[in-house]
């Protein structure tokens, strides 16, 4: 129940190094059986395609899950995750093919409240575009 | 034709209480990517201070899914599901979701808007075990592209509300 970050150790300012997350079409359908959401337009071209959208597109709640994956994985312990908030600013496009996209996630330490509590502000990129904005995580350091 | 808003502080509750299992959290957890060892291996889980393995934190998505399909489902509400694409998305956590907790989830609508041809639904969830510890609130606003005006007028630039 506790992060391995140390709250002293950290300023504002401070990176969380950027990572690189693939998904594939196929990862797309695995995460709509786990999760429940089976909106075509997240596995079936045609149904995207008739109501405006360039392509198939990842469901929103799998990039919010790459983008926390950057803040469990720093913090040490993602039960230290208090808060977790995202804004879907565009479409992660994801084609019929082999290579599929690719999501950038970094972060950065904006404040350091009470508490040992620290406001991480995300940010998530695909395909040129901003995919996340005013996204923040709340998080309980050691 | 908009959503319907006098729906507003409908609430929908789950059928019946959703049981957090090992399996489902490592199979959740394989579907997002995250190999993180305390979301499927017991021990790593009870080293770092937990009863059982803990679910990873978009994980209550799966409760938030059973009361939208609710309202999605609603013929009162007026919503078409395939112009729907997800705008905001919260959790406040009392703590992460572990193996072996029984939660009940009452979804409430918590406002309806216009912005620009489309419009905003937003869905407020709370997440509770049988003995009514609040574990999770979730808070979830999706855009219906086009609802305000006929569809299929904005494109793919509608989604999300600052895009």
């Amino acid at each position: 129940m506790t992060a391995t970050v140390r709250y002293r150790d950290v300023e504002v300012g401070t990176e969380i190094a950027e990572q690189v997350y693939p998904v594939r079409r196929i990862d797309l359908i695995r995460y709509a059986g786990a999760s429940g959401d089976f909106n075509p337009i997240h596995w079936n071209e045609r149904t995207a395609k008739s109501v405006g959208l360039p392509d198939v597109i990842a469901h929103g709640m799998f990039t919010m899950a790459q983008a926390g994956r950057l803040v469990t994985d720093w913090a040490g312990d993602p039960g230290a995750l208090v808060e977790y908030k995202v804004r879907f600013s565009a479409p992660v496009v994801v084609p019929d093919d082999d290579k599929g996209a690719e999501i950038t996630v970094s972060g950065v330490v904006k404040e350091k409240l009470d508490d040992n509590l620290v406001r991480i502000a995300l940010t998530a990129r695909s395909g040129g575009a901003k995919v996340l904005a005013r996204s923040t995580a709340l998080v309980r350091l050691a | 034709m908009g959503i319907n808003r006098e729906h507003v502080g409908r609430e929908y509750r789950s059928p019946q209480p959703y049981e957090v299992t090992r399996g489902k959290i490592r199979e959740f957890a394989e579907a997002i990517g995250d190999p993180n060892p305390i979301y499927i291996d017991t021990a790593t889980a009870r080293a770092a201070g937990y009863g059982d393995v803990i679910a990873p934190p978009t994980f209550p998505v799966i409760m938030g899914m059973e009361g939208m399909s609710q309202a999605v489902v609603d013929p009162e509400l007026r919503l078409d599901f395939s112009m729907v694409v997800h705008g905001d998305q919260s959790f406040a956590y009392q703590r992460p979701l572990q193996a072996g907790d029984v939660v009940e989830t009452v979804t409430r609508i918590a406002d309806i808007a216009a912005l620009g041809g489309n419009e905003r639904l937003t869905l407020e969830s709370e997440m509770r075990t049988a003995e009514g510890e609040l574990v999770v609130t979730a808070v979830n606003m999706l855009v219906v592209r086009g609802a305000a005006e006929e569809a299929g007028a904005q494109g793919a630039k509608g989604q999300g509300s600052s895009a």
